[in-house]
């Protein structure tokens, strides 16, 4: 396992996030990165009473995010429920729509390897582009880091061609060095991108997690060359704390994460919000959430 | 019958735990007032001096990190010490032109003044600490590091309660320091280090050379490994110059002028307080 | 995974802290007596913006007989009205200047960024608010002083006298200025002479908050006016925050006339990096501690020693850092690193940095591109130094950090007090009890474990050995404002 561990100092992550959360984004660079976070949403429905219509619904939403603005990207995935899998890769067909399936017995991860793999298996079968995972947060808080990491390779390798989003549970994780710990350990199992939580458990993404996984992320890519990517999901509504996460990723890995190929944001509530920031912008007047459909 | 010739004492320097004669080979005589004893005093040189103060700054690490526990337990001993050996202290202070009534009560009053700052070793870093309730997710405290070595000059109009009232505070609060005996009393100075020398006082914590003031005193002052200065006196001339030279390095300058040191008035904790340093810590708390 | 096509580079818009509601008098007088009155001798100076080199005003000289009078209506202000007012009504007009900057801090930010250079985010998020603190702080102390100084009547002094610097100008009246007040003494303060602009507009609020006249007086001029100051004989206290040299010139001077004075001198300081630190935290530590406000701060983190086994990581991570760090206009919100305050100070630096690579150290400085006009350094790491460079010994005052490894604790320790200067110290480790072993070991009167650059109105703050004498900040800080009796 890592022989070397890498400490997090908590109060010195909260005023790193201050200070980066301070920057002041004004103007076109409002715009760019308005469009940006547009085209990073994973638009994510993960309830119990998901029906195919719901996803459908949030299909359509995701290639038609506001029609009255034509040049809008659209989302980078759709996130589902294993089941939903068929429904949203019929409905996403001949678009550039990511289909993303959570597995591995999503949230609680609380179920046999094998029941998982079989799992991972179903859902790249029926068409997923992504697969969500969650680690066994219990083995990890007892300090089975080798089960974790086993079990992240072994979903991997059950992937395929698919990629692999591994959800730490940082809220389970409770401490920042345990967040560390578990990206350096997924990121060497095989993900290709590290994620902050599954939504089910407050609190989900928050800054300071986030940027103690980024810090993870670009220290492996000093080491490996090997670029992986970040997804911070849940309480992520608003327009401008997604661009004050765009700012943490420019300061703290650079351009090249910059991309939906390299950073999503799992959110169902986001889009609209930017929708609105961006129309707000073209037409300098205050939005109102009526005048934007809800999936 | 045969008369018996008593054994003199030389009065030597007290500098490292060692008691040396002055590198210069130069004395003082000094004669009591009824010119019945005459003695030759020690005539410190500068270079006793830099040796004192190199001694003090050896002893300075050892010295502040002892226990204040047992920084006080030793000035209680000096205390213990001081009284078993009064009658030689009577003697002498007698021979310097104290009535044996004023003798009785210097003595008694030293005494006093060893065990007052003896209890304050322990107590001054509770009172004078504190913990800084800042605006920030910080724990903060504050507390008190001794200044380092400190150069003395002794006031000169008394012998024993004088010097101890010096030394006391300096040493209770970890320092360690180099005093200039009284140059017209010098007798008790050392008898005192011989005291000092049997308390268990580490040696070069407490160093005392005796001289002329005038000859030394740029040297106490001007000294770069010196942290502070206290003098007692109230030569203006002097004063100016102690000042003056402090700057060379910011030496902390303390002046005791017009001290009656019998008084009670001249012991409190914040003479204790002139030769430390307030040092504030800051720790981020979280998990 | 179907990937998406790539995108241009993002950008920050330039993000400039309006300033058209900001009036800056183009004439500013002395202050003294409670009004703002001409020079003697109607001199002016002028005051520039370091970042454009453009005049902002001009600003009354002080000279002796200035000097003379502002004394003067200290002296009666004292006798007749502030020693004997009630304290409690004393902490009230203490309480109130708080206020009023708390009510006009964002004026006072612009005007603290274009005279002296800094970045607006460091005037608004820790200058102004920190000033209007540290009122806030010391006028409550006003009516508790016995409660202070167990077993002592604390007393005022009288007259002070205070020369500010002018890498923090309005903290640093803050810090001189409210233990004074609180503990009953009148002033007389002589701001920096490229950063006159924001003790005025506090001249401003001093009136405007009803102080009574002569209690606070603030004259303008160079060092002549500061050395008349000092020399007046009807001063009873200097407070000097500023050069080790100008401090032991002080010192000088007021030998022998019984007058008190503390004084905030100049640093070096050790920032030691362990191997079991929060390297990414300690990065940003050692940023803070050598680049904010350019390293013009008396206690900046100068000196930077990394534990061999993690200087690699630790460099190059510092490195990468660096190239993050916005340099330019200091009124543009995401601005870090603004102008250097003046063109003396500027040359300073770059002759530092000149001796630095004559010496033989390797040198390193981000890519940053600097405008053409005004005052300005990119922020610059030497490695390849050793503790005989004159890099390391003296203080640059600038965005200028000189790196040296170590391999054990004894050795850095001994390494870090090897200095004239005892100032402040960072020590980053995750163990506790290391932290409390070199903390202790470390002479100086700050210090900041896994951290940098902190400051708090209840936190003394002050130095050892060259770096000082007394203590601002904390209940320390009333100190050197009275007589205990």
């Amino acid at each position: 396992m890592e022989t070397f561990v890498n400490r997090i100092d908590q109060v010195g992550v909260q005023e790193r996030v201050a200070r980066l959360f301070s920057r002041s984004i004004k103007k076109e660079s409002k715009i760019n990165a308005l469009h940006t976070v547009l085209s990073m949403i994973d638009l994510t429905t993960l309830e119990g009473k998901d029906s195919p219509g719901k996803v459908k619904q949030l299909c359509y939403k995701a290639v038609h995010l506001h029609d009255q603005f034509p040049s809008l990207p659209s989302v980078a995935a759709i996130c589902v429920y294993p089941t939903m899998v068929p429904i949203a890769k019929k409905a996403l067909e001949n678009t550039n729509i990511n289909v993303a399936s959570v597995a591995t017995a999503f949230p609680s991860g609380m179920a046999s390897l094998e029941y998982k793999l079989n799992e991972v298996k179903m859902v790249v079968a029926d068409g997923a582009d992504e697969v969500d995972m969650v680690i066994s947060r219990g083995k990890f808080l007892r300090g089975e880091y080798t089960y974790v990491a086993d079990e992240i390779s072994a979903v991997k390798e059950a992937c395929g061609k698919a990629h692999l989003k591994v959800i730490l549970e940082t809220g389970e994780l409770v401490t920042l060095d345990n967040v560390r710990l578990a990206s350096d350990i997924a990121m060497k199992a095989g993900a290709d991108f590290i994620k902050t939580s599954t939504g089910k458990v407050s609190p989900a993404a928050t800054p300071p997690v986030v940027l103690v996984m980024l810090e993870a992320i670009r220290d492996y890519y000093k080491k490996t060359g090997k670029k992986i990517g970040m997804k911070p999901a849940g309480g992520i509504s608003k327009a401008k704390l997604a661009i004050q996460y765009l700012v943490m990723i420019k300061e703290t890995l650079g351009q090249d994460w910059l991309h939906a190929d390299l950073f999503r944001f799992g959110a169902s509530s986001l889009a609209n919000d930017v929708l609105m920031q961006i129309v707000k912008q073209s037409t300098s007047v205050y939005q109102s959430a009526n005048y934007f459909s809800m999936d | 019958m045969n008369k018996r010739e008593d054994i003199k004492k030389t009065y030597k320097l007290y500098i490292g735990g060692k008691f040396p004669r002055t590198e210069s080979g130069r004395y003082i005589k000094w004669i009591d007032q009824k010119q019945s004893t005459q003695v030759n005093i020690c005539r410190g040189s500068r270079k006793d001096f830099r040796n004192a103060v190199v001694a003090a700054r050896e002893a300075l690490c050892g010295w502040s990190s002892r226990t204040a526990y047992n920084r006080s337990q030793i000035l209680y001993r000096i205390g213990e010490m001081l009284e078993g050996r009064r009658s030689q202290f009577l003697d002498e202070l007698i021979l310097q032109g104290s009535s044996k009534k004023e003798a009785e009560k210097e003595i008694n009053h030293s005494i006093d003044r060893l065990i007052y700052y003896a209890g304050w070793a322990d107590k001054y870093q509770q009172i004078f600490s504190r913990v800084n309730p800042v605006a920030l997710p910080y724990f903060n405290f504050s507390y008190l590091d001794p200044t380092g070595v400190v150069s003395a000059i002794a006031p000169n109009d008394s012998s024993l309660i004088g010097l101890v009232s010096i030394i006391a505070p300096i040493i209770s609060g970890g320092n360690t320091v180099v005093v200039l005996a009284s140059e017209e009393n010098p007798l008790c100075a050392i008898t005192f280090a011989e005291v000092l020398h049997t308390s268990d006082v580490p040696g070069g914590v407490v160093n005392i050379l005796t001289g002329h003031r005038s000859e030394l005193i740029g040297q106490f002052s001007s000294h770069m490994d010196v942290n502070a200065i206290v003098y007692c006196g109230n030569e203006t001339e002097e004063i100016k110059l102690v000042q003056e030279n402090a700057a060379l390095n910011v030496k902390r300058p303390i002046v005791y002028s017009d001290e009656n040191w019998l008084d009670k008035n001249t012991q409190d904790p914040y003479r204790i307080l002139n030769t430390l340093e307030t040092k504030t810590t800051w720790h981020p708390v979280g998990v | 995974m179907k990937t998406k096509t790539k995108k241009t580079d993002w950008f920050y818009s330039p993000a400039p802290e309006s300033t058209d509601h900001i009036q800056i008098n183009r004439k500013n007088d002395l202050f003294i007596d409670g009004k703002f009155i001409q020079p003697k001798k109607g001199k002016y100076f002028k005051t520039i913006n370091p970042a454009n080199e453009q005049k902002l005003a001009d600003v009354a000289e002080a000279d002796q007989s200035d000097v003379d009078k502002a004394v003067k209506a200290a002296r009666t202000a004292y006798d007749k009205v502030w020693s004997k007012m009630d304290p409690a009504e004393r902490g009230k007009y203490i309480y109130r200047i708080a206020r009023l900057i708390q009510e006009r801090a964002r004026e006072f930010s612009i005007i603290e960024t274009m005279d002296g250079g800094k970045p607006i985010r460091e005037s608004r998020d820790i200058d102004i608010p920190l000033v209007s603190a540290h009122f806030f702080y010391y006028a409550g102390w006003a009516d508790k002083l016995e409660y202070a100084f167990p077993g002592k009547k604390a007393k005022p002094i009288g007259v002070a006298g205070q020369i500010i610097p002018w890498n923090f100008p309005l903290l640093m009246a803050a810090w001189k200025l409210a233990p004074a007040l609180a503990t009953g003494n009148t002033v007389i303060l002589k701001p920096a002479e490229t950063t006159p602009l924001t003790a005025m507009k506090l001249a401003e609020i001093i009136q405007e908050a009803d102080l009574p006249p002569g209690v606070v007086n603030i004259i303008n001029g160079a060092g002549k006016t500061g050395q008349a100051l000092v020399e007046h004989p009807d001063i009873n206290k200097i407070a000097f925050t500023g050069s080790t040299d100008v401090g032991k010139l002080i010192m000088k001077s007021v030998a022998g006339t019984g007058k008190k004075y503390t004084l905030e001198l100049g640093g070096k300081a050790a920032n030691i990096i362990f191997e079991d630190a929060a390297i990414d935290q300690a990065v940003e530590g050692i940023v803070d501690g050598i680049f904010f406000n350019q390293g013009h701060v008396c206690c900046a983190g100068s000196r930077l020693f990394v534990q061999e086994s993690v200087a690699e990581t630790v460099i190059s991570k510092l490195k990468d850092r660096m190239e993050s760090l916005i340099v330019g206009d200091p009124l543009d919100k995401n601005t870090d690193i603004g102008a250097i305050n003046s063109k003396m100070q500027l040359d300073k630096i770059k002759m530092y940095v000149d001796i630095g690579q004559k010496e033989g150290a390797l040198i390193h400085q981000s890519s940053c591109s600097l405008p053409e006009k005004g005052y300005w350094h990119a922020p610059t790491i030497f490695t390849d130094v050793s503790q005989s460079h004159r890099i390391v010994q003296e203080e640059i005052f600038g965005p200028v950090l000189a790196i040296q490894t170590f391999r054990t604790v004894d050795e850095v320790i001994a390494k870090a007090n090897n200095t004239p200067y005892g100032l402040s110290g960072g020590v980053w480790t995750d163990k506790g009890a290391k932290i409390f072993q070199v903390s202790k070991a470390i002479r100086s009167g700050v210090l900041w474990a896994n951290t940098f650059n902190k400051f708090d109105p209840t936190s003394p703050f002050g130095g050892y050995k060259e770096s000082g004498m007394g203590r601002e900040g904390g209940l320390e800080g009333l100190m050197p404002y009275v007589n205990l009796v």
